[in-house]
């Protein structure tokens, strides 16, 4: 058990999901006839596009509260943060800093909530969050569709439903689209890059690695591995829980003003609901787990999840014939992905509950966040 | 040794006199009461630690010395549970912990009874959790000073001081899954020794994961806290060391203080027999096995063993066991016998052939293991795989309805369902035979005491009617009145079912008393099998490695 030589066929029973991605994706790619250049092209601009809200999953795991479906909350923030900055008209970077400012409290808020319930639902945080993101949703459909025009001043009648309160269905972003993506874009043998974007995220995937080696980052990793021995050392597990699904649900409010801004416009009422599932399923696809997710995970989840998404439309279409198959493949994959890791995890845990009856955990073999 | 040792303590009482300003005791503990919904507990405990002074605390298992312990640190269970009465306190100034932190700013540091250690963590981290050493930087100002900067540098130098005090060899950077058993407990000690303005240390049983030398290891670094003018608290099952260590000893019964006397002024049997309330009798059974006993086919037949167990490494070990016997595996710390049975059941990675009634037994396969018909009592207590929050019935019963579907019953269409009858009564006899102290078989496990959850190890094992029943140090934390009790139960299955037992132990006197024929290992092979009344003399000698040279003919 503590063997210190990997064999080949546990490296590859370990990296399992993203293989079966990579060697899918090889498959589909000549059958789908996209060219390279549009290929890579398409993968630029959806690592600026997505990574950010991938990488908001990432402190929770670090917090053993599972990939946090709560961090659909810091989008929705960040949504309101956009249809007020679109409303006052401001737009260009200080539009989308001041939709970020607008966000962060109201991010600060959700998380705060989001917390406070996964701390009496401990051990069930992912289940939680993923109800906790309905009944939020109903609360934001409600300040969106009824206070927006009514109780909170909207100035701009174009943004309004024709019966004079609650926002349109789709909304565009008009001084915002791509305000980011364009701020310096450089093009590359035909391949534009997005650089800030880019940068942005980089300069966050820094930030995390900072922050694993803060105190506060020790912190959640123990109160991760073992909650009663963080308590026993007078750590303060239930607000350091509280603090890693606030940060989580900042990133994911930022990160969702990045992947509107690329996008350009807003569907009010839908845009945040597969956040959540796409991110978490990106995440999974690059080899994280509910309990061990790394940089790394995010990066080749980014890339694999999006390269079966581009490619399986057309795939589909020229191999049988019919688009909507791999539409609806990819929507299959997405949360089949997520409930098969489920599925794992809970067996994991039953075959562990049986390896400590015979006297050894195998938890420590597969629960470490770098 | 016994004199230097007296006068040392001479030393230290000349020094305690400078040393107390005031003339308040250190930690004074008045009239504590304590009932768990209404199974009073402690109902008047008032006793004095003084600095530098080392306090024995004894009784029986469920006597509720870990209780009283848990109200000293603040543990969040005592609040949850109703807090309790009487005061305790520092410095001649009340005291009442909230949680564990207002403990350990207060001064008070405890070792726990089970393991509180995050085992994919290094030593050092686990040393220095949530007081790590760290660097400033500018974005404190802004978020707080968790955000400051680990300082790993500063952290492992800090951890191996901790680690020197106590006198072992641990590397800073090991992880803590990867240690055995006894380093473990003395990380969990360096942990305590690392703080600075530690007054009082509270030592839950640390000593019944130790075998003799750890364990005399550990009493030195003891007494060298207490020449720091560090008050300790020591609890043990193993009476000699409260006797070698102590300057005080309390013996609690029902719930009181039966005796607060001067070491000095106690005996081994005496302290026994406070404990229990009766007479002990020290005197130990032997088997008495009939001639035609002897043999019997062979069980199990282990061929050029190697097993990969940190700390207890097992290097060449070729045995047979006989069906129906009981084999004692002897030897000094770290010298490989508690790998044998560990590799038997495939807990670490092992090499080489073992027979199992005729059949091959896979390695490195604890399912297979189980499903032949072995079963385990691990020497880990933290991994001695109780499921703490479930309840005594359902873990005395949750191995054997896993892999021999026992206590289960089979509906019509193979659909199978718990047996609750059968397991409510295989339960209460358990409870009944090992005495295990509870309020029935639905208390959850966590409520019981240490020594009473060991009990639901022996029993859990029990209930699987296993064929060959590893058992590594069974009686650990178990106290010296009911030792005998779990030996007999013991000798009891192996008679009744011929249950064979290979039975792993640090306490000689333990296997002299209950197997049949004694193998001790040094260096990770095993030199020599010796019929369990051979001579002391032979046993003392074969530990430290010298092969008998007219070695008995049936070994
Ligand atoms: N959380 C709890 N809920 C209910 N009962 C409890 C709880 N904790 C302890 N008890 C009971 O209190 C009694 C004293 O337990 P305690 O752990 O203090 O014993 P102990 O003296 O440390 O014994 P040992 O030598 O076996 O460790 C036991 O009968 C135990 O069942
Ligand atoms: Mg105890």
């Amino acid at each position: 058990m503590s063997k210190k030589n990997i064999s080949f066929s546990s490296l590859i029973i370990s990296n399992i999901v993203p293989l079966i991605f990579l060697l899918f994706s090889i498959a589909a790619i000549p059958l789908s006839g996209l060219t390279p250049t549009y290929l890579v092209q398409e993968m630029v601009t959806r690592l600026g596009r997505n990574t950010f809200l991938v990488l908001s999953l990432l402190v929770p795991v670090m917090a053993g509260m599972g990939l946090n479906f709560g961090m659909v909350l810091g989008a929705m923030a960040g949504q309101i943060g956009l249809i007020l900055v679109v409303d006052w008209g401001i737009g260009g970077i200080p539009g989308l800093l001041i939709a970020a400012l607008v966000a962060t409290p109201l991010s600060i808020l959700l998380g705060y909530f989001c917390g406070f319930i996964m701390n009496k639902a401990k051990g069930r945080e992912m289940v939680t969050s993923y109800i906790l993101g309905f009944f939020i949703n109903g609360v934001y459909q409600f300040v969106v569709l009824y206070c927006m025009g009514s109780i909170i001043p909207v100035s701009d009648p174009e943004l309004l439903l024709s019966r004079g309160y609650g926002i349109r269905n789709t909304m565009a972003l008009p001084g915002l689209r791509q305000a980011l993506d364009g701020l310096v874009s450089v093009e590359a043998s035909g391949i534009t890059i997005p650089v800030i974007s880019l940068l942005v995220t980089l300069v966050f995937c820094l930030l995390l690695t900072w922050f694993n080696k803060t105190k506060l980052g020790q912190d959640m990793r123990a109160v991760g591995k073992d909650m009663a021995v963080a308590d026993g050392a007078g750590i303060p597990v239930e607000r350091t829980r509280i603090l890693a699904i606030i940060i989580s649900t900042i990133l994911a409010s930022y990160g969702q003003i990045i992947f509107l801004q690329n996008i350009g416009t807003i569907n009010t009422y839908s845009s945040h609901e597969q956040t959540g599932i796409f991110a978490i399923a990106a995440l999974l696809v690059g080899g994280a787990t509910v309990a061990r997710a790394t940089i790394g995970n995010v990066f080749m989840g980014v890339i694999l999840f999006h390269l079966m998404f581009v490619v399986s439309p057309l795939a589909g279409k020229n191999f049988i014939g019919d688009a909507q198959l791999g539409e609806h493949f990819r929507v299959f994959v997405s949360y089949g992905i997520i409930a098969v890791t489920l599925l794992l995890h809970a067996w994991k845990r039953r075959r562990n509950l049986l390896a400590k009856q015979e006297g050894k955990s195998e938890e420590n073999r597969e629960d470490d966040v770098s | 040794m016994f004199q230097a040792f007296h006068l040392f303590q001479m030393i230290r009482s000349s020094n305690k006199g400078e040393r107390q300003i005031s003339s308040n005791p250190l930690l004074s503990i008045k009239n504590i009461q304590k009932d768990f919904y209404g199974n009073k507990v402690l109902e008047d405990i008032s006793f004095d630690l003084d600095r530098g002074e080392i306090v024995g605390l004894v009784g029986e298992n469920g006597a509720g010395k870990s209780t009283l312990m848990n109200i000293l640190f603040g543990m969040p269970v005592i609040q949850k549970t109703g807090g309790y009465k009487g005061t305790v306190q520092l410095n001649g100034k009340d005291i009442c912990f909230r949680d564990p932190v207002d403990a350990i700013e207060a001064g008070i540091g405890m070792v726990h009874q089970e393991f509180f250690l995050i085992p994919s963590f290094t030593a050092t981290e686990n040393i220095l959790l949530n007081r790590e050493s760290t660097q400033y930087n500018f974005l404190v100002e802004l978020f707080g000073d968790r955000l400051q900067k680990l300082d790993r540098t500063a952290m492992k130098e800090r951890a191996i001081r901790a680690i020197q005090t106590l006198g072992v060899d641990i590397h800073p950077d090991t992880l803590v899954s990867e240690m055995p058993v006894s380093y473990k407990q003395f990380t969990e000690i360096a942990r305590e020794i690392d703080r600075e303005q530690m007054k009082v240390l509270v030592l839950d049983e640390p000593t019944a994961v130790m075998t003799e030398s750890e364990a005399s290891t550990f009493l030195t670094a003891m007494k060298r806290l207490a020449a720091r003018g560090i008050g300790q608290i020591f609890i043990s099952h193993r009476l000699h060391e409260i006797l070698e260590v102590c300057d005080k000893i309390v013996v609690l019964r029902d719930g009181k203080v039966i005796k607060n006397i001067p070491a000095s002024e106690a005996t081994l049997r005496n302290i026994a027999s406070w404990m229990v309330g009766r007479e002990v009798g020290t005197t130990s059974f032997r088997r008495a096995r009939s001639a035609d006993d002897q043999d019997t086919s062979v069980l199990l037949s282990i061929d050029k063993l190697k097993v990969d167990m940190p700390g207890e490494r097992v290097k060449n070990v070729s045995l047979e066991v006989r069906e129906g016997e009981i084999l004692g595996i002897g030897g000094l710390a770290g010298q490989g016998k508690l790998g044998i049975a560990n590799g038997i059941m495939g807990l670490y990675p092992a090499q080489g052939s073992i027979i199992l009634n005729g059949k091959p037994l896979p390695l490195n396969n604890p399912l297979e293991s189980l499903k032949a018909g072995v079963a385990f009592i691990s020497e880990d207590r933290r991994g001695v795989g109780l499921l703490l929050n479930e309840s005594l019935k359902l873990n005395i019963a949750f191995t054997a309805m896993q892999v021999k579907d026992r206590f289960i019953k089979r509906l019509p269409g193979g659909i199978k369902w718990q047996d609750w009858n059968e397991l409510d009564a295989s339960a209460k006899e358990f409870i009944d035979r090992l005495e295990i102290r509870c309020t029935g078989p639905d208390q959850r496990v966590v409520e019981l005491s240490g020594g009473n959850q060991q009990k639901v190890c022996v029993a859990k094992v029990l209930a699987m009617e296993p064929k060959l029943l590893l058992a590594s140090e069974p009686t650990r934390g178990i106290d010296i009145g009911a030792k005998q009790l779990v030996l007999e139960v013991l000798r009891e299955f192996n008679q009744r079912d011929r249950t064979t037992i290979v039975m792993t132990s640090s306490e000689l006197q333990e296997l002299r008393s209950i197997c049949d024929r004694i193998a001790i290992v040094y260096e990770g092979e095993i030199v020599g099998i010796v019929p369990a009344d051979a001579p002391m003399e032979d046993i003392g000698l074969l530990m430290l490695g010298n092969k008998l040279v007219d070695e008995p003919t049936h070994a």
